[in-house]
């Protein structure tokens, strides 16, 4: 378990930092798929086996598709976006700072977390009839909110697809 | 040998969400820069997993649930808004973009 853990640890942070720093963003996309991967077999670990599943199904399944068409749809055959130093060039320092002043902050609250896992839990916690219970009882209205940001999302996607002329 | 702890867990958690949001601040590709949102997304989901494990709580998990489901309407919404833009432009570096007026 242990060995499992770091393997997915270093697999994670390597494809983090391909996803950002490569220059083609199908490349991006491999990564984040790859990531995801990772991230779902982290997720058996800490046995959440119902997330790990829509982990893979949906993230990589459902979005990094729709990622995939756009990028097809738009950008095959241009050049790199960035190209030379852009209008805001200045802030790559500041950003630097930030990122790495974030990371001590984190760093800090981390250290203060527990050292040891509690016990096992029990055999069925995180799988899909207890996740399905959870949901469906003592947190419907999660699950309520979480349909309404669907619909919202869908109503949104098609105005904004469907308008025949585009002025910015 | 040790076995891992929640330390380890949020360890790894923070340091993908810094990858992500350094990713973020820096890329001038939008599309890059969205996958850098998704980065941070899945840290903080790793975190509330974790949690979930280490409390014996299921709350943290359904939370997750939430997170992919805004994840996802943030995905679909802003990548329209990327096809909007590019149709306009070609090479859309959002360094150029300052009208936000449809």
């Amino acid at each position: 378990m242990t060995v499992l853990f770091w393997i997915c640890a270093a697999v994670l942070l390597l494809t983090a930092v391909g996803v950002v720093g490569s220059r083609q963003p199908v490349h991006s996309v491999i990564g984040l798929i790859v990531n995801f991967a990772a991230l779902a077999v982290l997720f058996l670990t800490l046995t959440a086996d119902f997330l790990a599943m829509i982990q893979i199904i949906i993230y990589a399944g459902a979005i990094l598709v729709l990622f995939l068409f756009v990028i097809a749809l738009l950008t095959v055959g241009n050049q790199p976006i960035e190209r030379g130093p852009g209008r805001l060039s200045f802030q790559t320092a500041p950003s630097v700072i930030a990122g790495v002043a974030a990371l001590a902050l984190l760093a800090t609250a981390v250290r203060a977390a527990q050292a040891n896992m509690p016990p096992v839990p029990p055999a069925d916690f995180g799988s899909v009839a207890n996740f399905g219970t959870q949901l469906l009882t003592t947190h419907v209205f999660a699950f309520e909110v979480t349909g309404f940001i669907l619909l919202i999302a869908v109503v949104g996607v098609v105005l904004m697809a469907g308008r025949k002329e585009i002025r910015l | 040998m040790p076995s891992v702890s929640l330390a380890d867990y949020l360890a790894v958690s923070a340091a993908m969400f810094v990858v992500g949001a350094v990713g973020f601040l820096l890329r001038r590709n939008p599309i890059t820069m969205l996958m850098a949102i998704e980065l941070m997304w899945n840290a903080g989901n790793l975190a509330f997993v974790a949690f979930a494990r280490n409390f014996v709580d299921m709350t943290g998990q359904v939370f997750v649930f939430v997170v992919i489901t805004v994840a996802a309407a943030e995905a679909a919404i802003a990548l329209a808004i990327v096809v909007m833009v590019f149709r306009r432009r070609a090479d859309a570096d959002v360094d150029d973009i300052s009208v936000m007026r449809g």
